[in-house]
């Protein structure tokens, strides 16, 4: 039975959350292991999607520095420079805490505002440090983002339906 | 949504420490990225050893994908064939009478053509192949086109070696770990290859665009003055691709350039080729021997 009482050394309870966000966010980051060869980009970053799921969804389930060991391990197998990830991820993480400030109370349309504003980030950026500035790449790139995008709330309701025994604060 | 996470632990010294640390945690991270992505992108091969390290753990996950990919596609496939495999019997033993008397010219033709080079004492390079492998993954959600190749320098794989396939040229080997090797697809952005037109010989080079087509570019002076179905092929420059893999064809032309089509999918092949740098790297040249004067005396 759930107490009120919460001991002093331990102020946050193991929930699934703490297991179940890096482990999801991993894998979803392994979704590049599918046997398909790509002439064009066309899968969306499902590391990042879940990443950001779980930080708008369940914000204590990931932590602020979580965003470098996560995206180092998606830098290794995305194919993009090594510490692109590491970088952008946690750029998106210290810009949300920024702006959790802000907007105190944020509704769903505001969290999808601001995970397609990340993922428009990470993809765009990602690109400029990938690929020449003369690759044809743009429209791809356009249509990955607009995909990733409107594939966010699925993110974030799957975010949800793993951590479902955890009570809402 | 509720506010999503209490900013302010509280009075507790140590919960407002352990808060700020974790942005001292984030913040630094954050700067080792932009390190190490300082330091690949001015050597992209930097980090060869971490990436073949974890590419050994995840590609046998990805071959074992691609087997089952290829057990499930290729079922429909297989019972066809089983009921059609009279009619097509029948019809091979007569295309193969025709084309007996082909083949007998052809040989004729190549055995003249041996001798030829033989009399003009030309050098051909290598073109042997090292191993059949398959390419089991790639970076689909890049902007980048690299696969993974599920064969290693435990099967003879090296740094720069050329891979096709039978109707064209893929790629080549940038990285190389035990059992699996990142092969650099003729797609990417960043990937040149000679090539020649087949129809006059006209130097070219074939440049990526990063949405599975190729630039083409005159490489002499003149102005190519491509045609859309002029055919490329690799023409043996610089030493690493072996002349005549088909490369691409062109789809249309835009100016002095022109688009074309890669000749291969690497998609829907079954097995790539690697095969060796078409003529070895030269030997070191040896260091001029500071003795001269020595034997003069």
């Amino acid at each position: 039975m759930r107490s009120d009482h919460i001991p002093l050394r331990n102020t946050e309870e193991r929930t699934r959350s703490s297991w179940a966000a890096p482990v999801s966010i991993i894998l979803g980051s392994l979704v590049t292991l599918l046997p398909f060869i790509a002439t064009f980009p066309f899968l969306p970053p499902f590391g990042l999607l879940m990443l950001l799921g779980w930080r708008l969804t369940r914000a204590e389930a990931v932590k602020v520095w979580m965003a470098v060991p996560l995206g180092l391990i998606d830098d290794m197998v995305s194919g993009q420079p090594l510490g692109s990830a590491m970088l952008l991820w946690t750029l998106c993480f210290l810009a949300i805490d920024i702006l959790d400030t802000r907007l105190v109370w944020r509704d769903f349309w505001q969290d999808w505002l601001l995970a397609s504003g990340a993922i428009g980030f990470c993809l765009i950026a990602g690109r400029l440090v990938a690929a020449p500035f003369s690759a044809h790449v743009d429209t791809a790139l356009m249509m990955q983002i607009i995909v990733s995008a409107l594939l966010f709330p699925v993110a974030s309701r799957f975010c949800g339906w793993l951590d479902r025994d955890t009570i809402q604060r | 949504m509720a506010p999503s996470r209490d900013r302010r632990p509280g009075f507790s010294r140590r919960a407002q420490y352990g808060l700020f640390l974790t942005y001292v945690g984030a913040i630094s991270g954050a700067l080792i990225g932009a390190g190490l992505l300082l330091l690949s992108t001015f050597n992209p091969s930097a980090y060869a050893a971490v990436r073949s390290f974890f590419a050994e753990i995840t590609t046998p996950v990805s071959s074992a994908l691609d087997w089952v990919k290829r057990g499930v596609a290729g079922a429909p496939g297989g019972v066809s064939e089983h009921w059609n495999v009279k009619a097509e019997n029948d019809r091979l033993k007569k295309q193969l009478a025709d084309n007996a008397t082909l083949v007998e010219r052809a040989r004729t033709l190549n055995q003249e053509n041996r001798r030829l080079r033989a009399m003009l004492q030309l050098r051909d390079g290598t073109a042997d192949s090292v191993v059949a492998a398959r390419l089991v993954n790639s970076s689909a959600s890049s902007t980048r086109r690299y696969a993974t190749l599920n064969a290693g320098s435990w099967q003879h794989v090296e740094r720069g070696q050329p891979v096709r396939e039978p109707d064209g040229l893929i790629g080549q080997v940038v990285e190389v770990g035990p059992n699996t090797s990142r092969v650099l697809l003729i797609i990417d952005s960043s990937s040149n290859v000679p090539v020649r037109r087949t129809r006059d010989g006209l130097p070219a080079i074939a440049t990526g665009r990063g949405d599975g087509l190729l630039d083409i570019k005159s490489a002499s002076l003149t102005s190519g003055d491509f045609k859309p179905g002029d055919v490329f092929v690799t023409s043996g420059t610089g030493g690493v691709y072996s002349p005549t893999i088909p490369v691409a064809r062109v789809i249309r032309v835009q100016g002095d350039a022109a688009v074309a089509q890669p000749a291969a999918n690497p998609d829907a092949l079954d097995f790539a080729l690697v095969q060796r740098p078409f003529l070895p790297e030269p030997a070191p040249t040896p260091t001029p021997t500071p003795t001269p004067k020595a034997e003069s005396k």
